[in-house]
This record gives structure tokens, C-alpha cells and sequence, in this order.
């Protein structure tokens, strides 16, 4: 090794006294202070044990390089019987598990509609008695069965859903297809003009959907999800409230093939224009892409012993669960919160719902909430203002383990967004991960009444980091 | 903008058709909002004339007209009854709504502040050192962060469990990271001072310290005796543990050894374990720079002896050690007080005035039946550390708070049992800004004056420090103090000026 003199240190971080930050400050050298502040109550001793595991760091960055090196391209469409191999009477939903005793008006909504479009029952009302006696019907995650599902997330077997793939691993995710706003499904509405959409998608939206997905795919072409990610990003989506952008792109690279499959596909060109009418018309349709590929990407980083990063934030309407990349399938859950923001019509907060979906997987690999500052469009969903979106998305760094490269916000001078939750500086730090999302009514039936912001109860994380210390503790 | 006719309508409902106004969704639920808390209204909706809008508003009971396109806004409001009033303030509050919403661009805000040493690190160039001063508790995962990053890191905080003290050492020493601390008080990295650290002129000595206060003596001494310190690399008072096995103390000397400006290594320590310091002399044989131990502890030579000693190796000439004004000897008490701001300077004050004087109780005692009660009163010779973690639990250190020390000054001067009068002022970077401006008076008060006790004080100190050291001596002089620079020479001094001369 080259001798040299011991450098005078070209910056101090100094975190604690600021009299001795001043200190430094005052032999002209440049000081970066930290605004410490006391860790979440109880968390001093876990934060230290995983702070001391010797696998933390590398199990970590290997989570980040996973994550990143996952690419989605959407390579199909098919019935959920056949790509999550779903029988009669099985449902799919979103959030942790749930049972119906507990579970939510919406929740009950969609089920009970779910349940009246696969025939279990005629009219939806006659479905809650299936539900209680609970024969012949069962519940289950969507994350347990490579799904997501965005509000309640109710998937049953002849309900169509799109299939992400990872190239390079053939690893595959999987979500329905985007009903529209207003009086749908997911939010728990499940009068006749909900089930008749749904009938529609499942005989004309599926099946062309299909057609087309394979015609791009057989000719050689790629629908690169996370491609489109990257696009909407720089165009005013986050990906989660706003999915404007996306879905016109997506519109763009599978309309030639809508046309031209059609016939083969035994559609007829007003159906095309129909489904090309009902996609263009639904600012989320792309939502139902964005979840998956981003369930994708995290589960790259499932299984990671020792590293603390969150792989998943759910939520059935009951319960905000989390899933950590180092403690294996467990849920970490909190009562769901009610979300903060604008209502429909006359609704108001005395008839939301507490938080309820999958969406924020998207959250999760660093878009929706933590990518705000590049959606000033829709920044007053939260009675917030620019300056606000931009503040909550470099608060999102202080709780994440890396930045996205392809994934960048062109107002922040092209920076990363926030990507990986560190269940320990959530700890640290107090700060919660920032979700976007849209209020369900909390009456079954009542569908969607507004969208704001909603966090994730604070006690899970402390929850999952004593598992954490525990894993790493019992080495 | 024109506006059509208001229909008819149920009573107390307005709705009116704003054609080719427009604002986006998400502005117009706003406007709907603040419109809905206006006294007086029932239910308010501002929306464009979508169809799934008018639906809703149909829902709610209002009428839109049929010609309404998805181009017009719609204001849709129902009063609580038919009066004129609440309707204008309502349609006022739309337009004040909406010429808000559409206010111009507001200041993009402040970056705030990074929240842990990991996001204060992240994409930082490398050679900077991380500087943690948070609880005790808290510490290790800060000081990991830097670690982490490829940083150095000094931890400041005291109260850190000996166990995470080792984990951060041994995760140090496998990626070649020093860490100084924790409870390190005093560190010069490259001249930059770090926690309580002295101003010194670069030079050819290399200091590895596992004391403070002891590390800020050397540092005050070679300065007056014109030798530079080109770094002083604290490790913590435990370093030299047997538990912690002088980890940091190795790669402290690593460092110096590489640094050419360096000529000799001074380690400032208590005598060390002896498994530790036989493997310490063994890697320092390793080392192409001489190593001397400054070790203090009975029987060995006092910091100053050992400033001498190093001035020696260099073939530097000893210069006398300042003093200034001069104590008259005690004419009435017994005792010898000290009350001490540095750990080490009260350690090395009782060893050397001990051998004169015999037994000294203190809160940091020399042996376990040396120890002060809770009251640190004691009748015999008493010196105090007030800067021992019991006394700085809930308050800041002395050298930065001298209520305490002050306090008990002011007991121990009205005692007249209190022969001599010992106290240490350490001056640097991190320290109280003007200590003789409260020393000093408190040295003029009545009980001293009066009965004439003498008062020796150690002003620890270069020079260049930003206290100025030699105003501070003239003030503390001017109070009627003889001040030294030597703590082994002002305790000498102390012992002298008893009433027995120093004879138990």
C-alpha cells in the first residue's frame, strides 16, 4: 500500500449533538447532520440485534439486485382456472388471509358477486348464507398463488387474468383484468350492469386480449411491461391513481394486433371496437399490468435470509398486512386504516372502508405513493401541492435500501424512485411508506366513494423486525 | 363565461352549466369539498358533465340539464332551505375554490434533512467519517450505517454495551474501517478536530489514544513544547480490554504507520490487559514507526514524564512547563479538593498527589474503598470526575454544562475543612466557549477570598484553541488561580501548598 499522510476528512455526518457538529462546522469542514430522532417505542434492542446480523447487508443488496434485474413482459391472457389452476368455489383475494366472519363490507361485496358469476348462486344476496355456512366455497391470498388484486381482489376461476413473465427465469405473476371506476367488482358493487360487465370481459375482453397477446408474441414482438413503466413514469403516472399514460401504451402496441386477430378469434369488428373503447376509457386499465409486474420483481427477493427489505404490503379491508424478504411466507398485520382524502358525491369518511388491496405492491417496488413527485397531476388527492409530492417521495428514500435506475423521476433530476422498504428504518425513522389508493364504500355493494393517501398501521413493522432479531438471533 | 339558466330544480337545488369551463377531476372534488362546508349548504358537487358524473349528481338528486356535454362543468348545490344568502356564499366559495386551485407554482421547499447516517451516507464520495453522538442505545446502528457505507465512524455516545462495542470492531477490522470510540471523547483525523479536540499544527507525532482527556494533556504539552501531531486516533476507553483486544488500537496504528508525516507513535492508555498489550508490543514490532506506550497507573511516569519522554525520542529539547501567578500555601483546612472536568486529569491527579498525601476518595476511586457516597462529601482528601457517566446521565457533559462542577466549587470553598483547591479547565474544539467567565468569578467569591484558600488550576490547552488559552489563563490568574499546563505538576503544586506540606 502507497504511503500517504491521514487525510483531514473531506465531510463529516455527524448525527446526535449538534454542538459538536458545529464544532467540525467551524474548522471549515463541510457537515452533513443527520436529524436523529428515538426509534419506534421498543424497537432499541431488535433494531441492534438486526443491525448486528452478519448476513444483513449482502442478504440486502442481493434483495435490491433482484428486484432490479427482473424485466415483465406480458406473454398471455387466459381464464384464472387455467393459469392458477382455480376450481369451483375457490376465491382468490387481496390482502392477508381472511376469513368471511371478519371480512369487510366490500370484501363480502365482491365475493358475493364473484360468487353469482360463476353460477354458485343466482342472485348475489343468496351468497353471504354460501359464505357463512362456508361449504363448498374457500378463501384464499392472491400473493399465495402468484396473484394480485387490486381493492378487493376477488378472483374466481372464469374470470380472465394477464400472465407476467420474467424471461430470465420464467418466473410468472399474474392479475385480472381492470373493470373501470365507478360502480365495479373490486370495490364491492355487485348489481346486474357489474356482473354484465364482467360477463362481457370474460367472453369479448378475454379472449381478444388473448388473440392479440399471442399474435404479438408469435411474431416475435415483446409487450415489455416494465418497458412502459419506465415511459409512463417520465409522462405524469405513478402507477398507481394514475395510469394514463400506460394505458394508451399499451393501447398503442396491442391494437394492430386486436384488429388483425379478431376474426381468427371468432370476434367481430365491433366487438374490437368495443374492447379498444372500454380500454381507452379506463384510465387504470393499466393498473391491473403495473401490480403484477411489480409482484414480479419482488418476488425475486422472497426467501432472502437475513435481508429485512419488504417483498409485499397488502391489505383485505380488514387487515394492512406485510411480507419481509427474510422471514419466509409470514404476514405481519395491523387493523387497515382508513384512507385521507377527497370523496364522491356526498360520500364522506363515515362511509369508507378501511384500506383494502394488493395495489400497493406498487408502493412496495417504489412506484403509486413513493413516486409522487412525478405525478403532480394528482397531487390533490391529498389537499397537497407540488412541493408536498415531491417532500413524500425524498422521504421514501430515507425508508428504502436502493434507487431504481430505470425507473426515474424526471423532476428530481432523474433520480431513482425509493426501491426496497427496510423494515428497519421504517423502524428507526418512524416514517411510513406512503400509499395512494381509492376509498371502497363500506357497505357491500356500494362500490367505489373517493381516493386519497392511506398508511400502513405502524405496529407491523416493529412486529416484523422482533422476527427479524429473532431469525437472526437464533443463528 | 356565460352561463345558462338555471332549471328547475327541486327546492332549495341549483344547478348550473358552466359550458367549456373546466378544471380536472381531482381539483373539482376539492372545490366540491370546500363548497360543502359553507353554512347553509345541504349537499354541493362540482364536477365536469360526464356521464358517470351525471349519474351520480342524478343521484343525488339533481337535475342536469340533458344538453349538458362532458366539455361543461357542472355546480350542482342544495341549500338547507330556500334562502338567497347561503346560495351566493356557496357560489362564491366555487369561484374562490376554483381560482385557488389554479394559483400559481408554490415554492418547491426546503430538502429536508436526512433522518439516519445511512441516508446521510448514500452516493457520499468516500473520505468523509461519520461522527455519532446519539443515546448509548441507538448508537451501534448508526455507527453499523457508516460501516455499512465504507466509512470510518468515531462514536461519542457513551452507554454502549461492551458486546456491540466488539461486533462493531471485529466488522471494522474484516473490511479495514477504524472505528474510535465509543466513548470517545477526543479525536484529530488529519488535523480536522473531532469531539473535544484541541487546535495543534500538523507534525511528526501520531497519537493513539484510548483517553480523552489523557490524549488532550500530551496534545496541550507537545504543542507548547512546538512538536505538530499530524493525527490523534481515539479507540475508547475499553480498547484495551481483554473482551475488545485493542481491535481499534491496531488498526489506529496501521494507519499511523502508513502515514509518512508520522515519525514516532505515541499510545495514551491505562495499562492494558496483559494478554493485550503483549500481542499490541507484538504488532507494533511489525511496524516500521517506534512505538511508545504512555500508560498511566501507579508506579508509572505521569503524562507530563511521558511528553518528556517523547520529546527525548525526537531529540527534542524539554522546554519548563508554564505556570502562572502564584497560590500563597493554605493557612487554615486540611484537605485537598479536586474537582475535575477530565476523567484521565483526575486519574492522574490522584496518583501523583496520592503518593504524598496517601488515600484519595473519589467517585472514580482508585481502588473500590476509595469510593465517595452519592454525596460526594468525604472528610479527607476528595477529588471528583464530574464528567463520569453517572454525573452526566440527563445533562450535558461539564466541559459544555459547568453548573455541577460550579456548584460543588462553591460547597467545597465554604467547608472549612478545604485546604487546596484543585480543578482542571480543558480547552478545544466541542468545549464551553468562555470557562473563565464562570470560573473565575466563582473563584472571587467571599469563602475563598476571605479565608485565602489556595487555588491550583491544569488549563488544558494550545494556543490556537478558539477559547484563547492565554486570555483564559490571565482571567483565571486575575481571580487569584495559579494555573499550570502540566496536571502532574499543578497536583504537585496542591500537595505543596497543604498546611502539612503535603505530609499525611
Amino acid at each position: 500500500m502507497t504511503a500517504h499522510p491521514t487525510p483531514s476528512p473531506s465531510e463529516v455526518i455527524a448525527s446526535g449533538a449538534d454542538l459538536l457538529a458545529d464544532a467540525v462546522a467551524a474548522q471549515a469542514v463541510p457537515v452533513t447532520r443527520v436529524d436523529w430522532r428515538p426509534p419506534m417505542p421498543g424497537t432499541e434492542a431488535d433494531l441492534a440485534t438486526v443491525a448486528g446480523d452478519p448476513r444483513r447487508r449482502d442478504a440486502n443488496a442481493r434483495a435490491v439486485e433482484a428486484v432490479l434485474g427482473v424485466t415483465a413482459h406480458l406473454v398471455d391472457v387466459v381464464p384464472a382456472a387455467d393459469a392458477l389452476d382455480l376450481q369451483r368455489g375457490q376465491f382468490l383475494h387481496a390482502g392477508p388471509p381472511i376469513a368471511w366472519e371478519r371480512a369487510s363490507g366490500p370484501m363480502r361485496g365482491a365475493l358475493m358477486g364473484g360468487a353469482a358469476l360463476e353460477g354458485l348462486v343466482g342472485d348475489p344476496e343468496d351468497a353471504a348464507a354460501l359464505f357463512e355456512a362456508g361449504s363448498g366455497v374457500s378463501l384464499e391470498p392472491c400473493h399465495h398463488r402468484g396473484a394480485v388484486g387490486p381493492m378487493a381482489g376477488v378472483v374466481t376461476p372464469s374470470m380472465w387474468v394477464f400472465v407476467l413473465e420474467d424471461p430470465a427465469t420464467g418466473r410468472r405473476t399474474h392479475c385480472t383484468l381492470n373493470e373501470g371506476l365507478g360502480k365495479v367488482l373490486r370495490y364491492g358493487a355487485y348489481s346486474p350492469e357489474v356482473l354484465t360487465r364482467l360477463r362481457w370481459m370474460g367472453e369479448v375482453l378475454g379472449p381478444l386480449l388473448q388473440a392479440a397477446v399471442r399474435s404479438v408474441r408469435d411474431a416475435g414482438g415483446v409487450l415489455d411491461i416494465t418497458g412502459i413503466l419506465t415511459q409512463m413514469l417520465q409522462m405524469g403516472d405513478e402507477a398507481h391513481n394514475r395510469n394514463r399514460a400506460g394505458t394508451l401504451m399499451l393501447l398503442r402496441d396491442l391494437a394492430p394486433a386486436m384488429v388483425t386477430s379478431a376474426g381468427p378469434a371468432g370476434l367481430d369488428p365491433s366487438d374490437v371496437a368495443e374492447a379498444m373503447r372500454f380500454v381507452g376509457g379506463n384510465d387504470h386499465f393499466f393498473l391491473n399490468l403495473a401490480m403484477p409486474a411489480c409482484k414480479l420483481a419482488l418476488d425475486a427477493a422472497r426467501g432472502i435470509d437475513g435481508s429485512t427489505m419488504v417483498v409485499a404490503m397488502a391489505r383485505n379491508g380488514t387487515d394492512f398486512g406485510i411480507q419481509v424478504a427474510g422471514t419466509g411466507d409470514e404476514w405481519f398485520t395491523g387493523p387497515a386504516q382508513l384512507a385521507d382524502g377527497l370523496y364522491l358525491g356526498s360520500y364522506g369518511p363515515d362511509d369508507a372502508n378501511p384500506d383494502i388491496g394488493d395495489s400497493a405492491i406498487t408502493e412496495t417496488a417504489g412506484i403509486g405513493g413513493f413516486a409522487m413527485a412525478t405525478a403532480p397531476a394528482i397531487v390533490r388527492f391529498v389537499g397537497g401541492s407540488v412541493p408536498d409530492a415531491l417532500a413524500t417521495t425524498r422521504r421514501m428514500h430515507e425508508i428504502t435500501l436502493g434507487e431504481n435506475p430505470r425507473w426515474t423521476v424526471p423532476v428530481l433530476e432523474f433520480q431513482g424512485v425509493p426501491t426496497g422498504i427496510d423494515v428497519t428504518r421504517v423502524c428507526r425513522t418512524g416514517i411510513l411508506p406512503q400509499i395512494n389508493t381509492g376509498m371502497a364504500g363500506k357497505q357491500a355493494g356500494v362500490g367505489q366513494v373517493g381516493a386519497g393517501l392511506v398508511t400502513p398501521p405502524a405496529e407491523i413493522f416493529p412486529k416484523a423486525l422482533a422476527r427479524l432479531a429473532e431469525l437472526a438471533g437464533g443463528r | 363565461m356565460t352561463v345558462k339558466p338555471t332549471t328547475p330544480a327541486p327546492t332549495g337545488a341549483h344547478v348550473e352549466v358552466r359550458p367549456g369551463a373546466y378544471a380536472d377531476s381531482v381539483t373539482l372534488l376539492q372545490v366540491s369539498r370546500s363548497v360543502q362546508q359553507v353554512p347553509g349548504v345541504a349537499a354541493a358537487q362540482v364536477a365536469m358533465a360526464t356521464p358517470l358524473n351525471v349519474e351520480v349528481l342524478t343521484g343525488m338528486g339533481f337535475a342536469v340539464p340533458a344538453d349538458a356535454t362532458p366539455n361543461d362543468m357542472v355546480v350542482a348545490i342544495r341549500l338547507v332551505d330556500e334562502s338567497d344568502g347561503p346560495l351566493a356564499a356557496a357560489l362564491a366559495a366555487v369561484d374562490a375554490a376554483l381560482a385557488q386551485a389554479s394559483r400559481g407554482p408554490a415554492e418547491t421547499g426546503a430538502v429536508a434533512a436526512p433522518r439516519t447516517t445511512g441516508a446521510a451516507l448514500r452516493g457520499a464520495p468516500p473520505g468523509g467519517v461519520a461522527l455519532v453522538s446519539v443515546p448509548g442505545g441507538s448508537a451501534f446502528v448508526e455507527a453499523m450505517d457508516a460501516l455499512d457505507a465504507g466509512f470510518d465512524v468515531m462514536v461519542f455516545s457513551d452507554n454502549v454495551p461492551l458486546e456491540q462495542e466488539i461486533h462493531l470492531k471485529r466488522t471494522a477490522a474484516e473490511r479495514g474501517l477504524l472505528v474510535m470510540g465509543p466513548d470517545c471523547g477526543t479525536a484529530v483525523v488529519g488535523g480536522l478536530g473531532l469531539g473535544f479536540a484541541n487546535a495543534v499544527a500538523p507534525g511528526p507525532v501520531g497519537l493513539v489514544a484510548a483517553s480523552g482527556t489523557g490524549c488532550q494533556q500530551l496534545l496541550a504539552l507537545l504543542d507548547h513544547a512546538g512538536v505538530g501531531v499530524s493525527s490523534a486516533l481515539g479507540v475508547g476507553g475499553r480498547d484495551l480490554s481483554e473482551a475488545v483486544g485493542g481491535l481499534s488500537t491496531r488498526e489506529a496504528l496501521r494507519r499511523l504507520d502508513q502515514d509518512p508525516a508520522v515519525e514516532l507513535i505515541v499510545l495514551v492508555s491505562k495499562p492494558p490487559a496483559e494478554q493485550v498489550a503483549d500481542d499490541i508490543g507484538e504488532y507494533a514490532a511489525t511496524l516500521a514507526t517506534p512505538v511508545v506506550q504512555a500508560l498511566l497507573g501507579p508506579g508509572l511516569p505521569d503524562l507530563t514524564a511521558a511528553a518528556e519522554q517523547v520529546l527525548a525520542r525526537l531529540g527534542r529539547s524539554v522546554p519548563s512547563w508554564p505556570v502562572a501567578g502564584t497560590a500563597s500555601p493554605a493557612s487554615s483546612g486540611r484537605f485537598l479538593r479536586g474537582l475535575f472536568v477530565g476523567g484521565t486529569l483526575c486519574d492522574e491527579a490522584m496518583l501523583v498527589a496520592g503518593q504524598a498525601v496517601g488515600p484519595i476518595r473519589s467517585n472514580i476511586p482508585l481502588s473500590p474503598d476509595l469510593a465517595l457516597g452519592p454525596d460526594l462529601h468525604h472528610d479527607g482528601h476528595t477529588m471528583v470526575d464530574f464528567g463520569d457517566d453517572a454525573l452526566t446521565a440527563g445533562r450535558a457533559h461539564p466541559m459544555i454544562d459547568p453548573t455541577l462542577r460550579l456548584e460543588h466549587l462553591a460547597r467545597a470553598a465554604a467547608d472549612p475543612d478545604t485546604a487546596v483547591l484543585l480543578l482542571d479547565v480543558v480547552l478545544g474544539h466541542g468545549a464551553e466557549p468562555d470557562p473563565a467567565a464562570l470560573l473565575a468569578p466563582a473563584l472571587l467569591a467571599p469563602a475563598l477570598r476571605e479565608v485565602r484558600r489556595p487555588v491550583v488550576v491544569s488549563v488544558v490547552g494550545t494556543a490556537a484553541d478558539p477559547q484563547g488559552r492565554d486570555r483564559q489563563v490571565a482571567a483565571l490568574v486575575e481571580a487569584g488561580a495559579e494555573v499550570h499546563l502540566s496536571t502532574a505538576g499543578a497536583a504537585r503544586r496542591a500537595v505543596a501548598l497543604l498546611p502539612t506540606g503535603g505530609v499525611a
